[in-house]
């Protein structure tokens, strides 16, 4: 068989995306690193942006004197954990999005949104009230162990609960699955709430926690918990992209272009389960990263998953960690949960969305 | 050789109805098959089974000779390619991007420029070069018909580096088009036909489909009312018994039927004289 020649138009579209993703791709790596830079500096003692990244250095090169400072043991203990469990957090919060936007075929498609940060945050809350008083006794360090645990089948369970509701012989319907993520959002807040009334006052206070969601807690620990869960997803990722562009097309298209379909679905809703999961366990629930960080990127790049994803994790972990930052600087000395910021800031988001909405979003 | 594509005696019931009812068909290589029927005859259905999206409840399909339920999706993607009926798009893909989501997966042999080239030549087919920086979701119905068989267009052109014996199926494809992109649509599919893919393609219009058409299969409830050369198939008698409509026909240049709906309670305003003889 003999091609025509190559058209010149289609390689300088296609060349002109990969520049703008090149660009872009820049851009957001220099983001990133600025808004580390000045996170490790910023909170209850101000460290100056050279001391920040000699302490770096210094780490990295094993300098002794330096690392037994004061400034060292803040930054190395302290703000460096919270700033990658924020990285990651924000990484699988936003690729999550992307995900089940993917996997709905439906840009309004949120883990937060759509009741499975809720499902994860009960299935916590569980494990703090109830797994403290039957387990607590047999072993103090298992609800710790159980926590993420939980979270993890609380946001399978909600993902698997709302699919089942609003697809239809292969079709998603917009309309059915935000209300049903609004009733399994609701239900999962009124069983939340028996927990707070059966409760004592620690369980109380770490159950608000969950709700407004918070990296305060951050630690060496917290890292090497989520670390396992959530790296793999997002390296795994990119291997779903090819599938995922095809899927927006249609299941059948999709099946048509070669697409396992349902293994592609089972492994999307496996893995928004174990990166929700394993954020809500270690930060509560932390809502609208997923819908505006892919949303932001759509804009720019177009819908192709093969950038938005990888992309999604970058710009979602900037998103994150300058939240955190936010946070810690706008009611200085105390810190502001970054639920409420995100909240703050995406619920307006959501709202300027629905205002401009194209014919896509009534389909 | 055996056939592209082989069915055999395959049924499909919904909620206890037979929707597709025994339907055999073997469609050889470089041969266009039309299948038209009135609405609910069950065409869109047996396309779902012969391409491999529906199961049948009995009977099998067999495709190069091998059965389509045995043969990998990724396998299958390179042996046939499917234009659904139009369908709309939740993300703003560009008209680019859609066709290349067609080859992003049986393209993966082709070089860079291999793939460009495969755009480029279905971006043409098509007659939608103008438009392929544009936003899928932004043009019209017809347009976007058009970016879809592009699109299958491609997946198919991808998909020869691994075989040449390949199947084409195209679900109403004109529906939406205009005159003069009808006649290319189906122009482009005999051209394909006449390269040695197999082509099956559902119409409404049975004037395009006697044009096109190496045979007409007719579908009536289910069940493969008659099947055969157009001259053969399209008949005042299997028009009156599968539509429930009159109408004229006439053999125009080269033997092929042409037929004229009728007002159903006027007398004809044309009636030629083969229209009284059959």
């Amino acid at each position: 068989m003999t091609l025509a020649v190559p058209s010149p138009a289609v390689a300088a579209l296609f060349a002109s995306q990969r520049r703008r993703i090149a660009i872009a791709g820049c851009a957001i790596g220099i983001g990133l690193a600025l808004v580390a830079v000045l996170s490790l500096g910023s909170g209850a003692v101000r460290i100056a942006p050279e001391r920040v990244v000699a302490v770096l250095a210094a780490w990295l090169t094993g300098d002794r004197e330096v690392l037994a400072s004061r400034e060292a043991l803040i930054i190395l203990s302290i703000r460096v954990p919270r700033l990658i469990l924020g990285a990651l957090i924000g990484a699988a919060l936003a690729v999550s999005g992307a995900l089940m936007q993917g996997l709905f075929r439906n840009p309004l498609a949120d883990p937060g949104l759509v009741g499975v940060s809720s499902g994860a945050a009960l299935a916590a809350g569980f494990t703090i009230v109830l797994g403290d008083r039957i387990l607590g006794t047999v072993s103090a360090q298992l609800p710790f162990i159980l926590l993420p645990i939980g979270a993890f089948v609380g946001g399978l369970a909600s993902t698997l609960i709302l699919y089942a509701i609003a697809t239809r012989h292969g079709r998603t319907s917009v309309a059915v699955m935000l209300l049903a993520g609004v009733a399994l959002g609701a239900f999962a807040g009124a069983l939340t709430g028996v927990l707070a009334f059966v409760s004592d006052d620690r369980q109380l206070r770490d159950l608000t926690f969950w709700s407004l969601g918070s990296l305060s807690g951050a630690s060496w620990t917290k890292v090497w918990t989520v670390v396992p869960l959530v790296l793999p997803v997002l390296l795994a990722v990119p291997l779903l992209a090819r599938g995922l562009n095809a899927l927006l097309l249609g299941e059948a298209e999709a099946f048509h272009l070669g697409i396992p379909v349902q293994t592609l679905k089972r492994a999307v809703i496996l893995m928004v389960a174990v990166a929700v999961g394993a954020s809500v366990a270690s930060a509560g629930v932390i809502g609208f990263v997923g819908i505006v960080v892919p949303h932001l990127l759509r804009l720019v790049f177009g819908p192709d998953h093969r950038t938005l994803l990888p992309f999604a994790a970058l710009l979602g972990a900037g998103l994150l960690t300058g939240a955190d930052l936010a946070a810690r600087i706008v009611v200085a000395p105390a810190e502001l949960p970054i639920g409420i910021l995100t909240a703050a800031i995406g619920a307006p988001f959501f709202l300027w969305l629905l205002l401009r909405r194209d014919r896509s979003l009534d389909a | 050789m055996s056939p592209l594509l082989e069915a055999r005696d395959l049924t499909a019931a919904f909620g206890g109805r037979k929707v597709v009812d025994s339907v055999s068909l073997a469609l050889g290589q470089g041969e266009m098959i039309v299948v038209v029927g009135p609405n609910g005859a069950g065409k869109t259905t047996l396309t779902k089974l012969l391409t491999g999206e529906l199961a049948p409840d009995s009977g099998e399909v067999l495709i190069g000779g091998d059965r389509l339920s045995a043969i990998p999706p990724w396998q299958l993607a390179a042996r046939r390619a499917v234009m659904a009926q139009a369908n709309r798009l939740a993300f703003p893909f560009t008209v680019a991007e859609v066709v290349r989501i067609g080859i992003d997966g049986v393209g993966r042999a082709l070089t860079r420029s291999g793939r460009e080239a495969v755009i480029a030549e279905a971006l043409e087919a098509a007659d939608i070069g103008h438009l392929v920086a544009r936003g899928y979701q932004m043009l019209s119905g017809g347009e976007q018909q058009r970016v879809q068989f592009a699109r299958t267009y491609a997946q198919l052109r991808a998909g020869h580096v691994a075989t040449d014996r390949q199947v084409l199926f195209l679900d109403e494809p004109v529906a939406s088009l205009d005159l003069a992109h009808q006649i290319g649509l189906m122009d482009c599919a005999q051209r394909l036909a006449r390269e040695g893919i197999g082509v099956i393609a559902v119409l409404h219009d049975l004037n395009l489909a006697a044009t096109f058409a190496d045979r007409i299969l007719v579908m009536s409830a289910g069940r493969c009312h008659a099947c055969g050369a157009p001259a053969d198939v399209v008949t005042r008698a299997t028009v009156r018994d599968v539509f429930g409509v009159d109408l004229c026909r006439d053999a125009a240049a080269g033997g092929l039927p042409v037929v004229l709906p009728q007002h159903r309670d006027a007398p004809p305003r044309y009636a030629p004289a083969t229209a009284a003889a059959s």
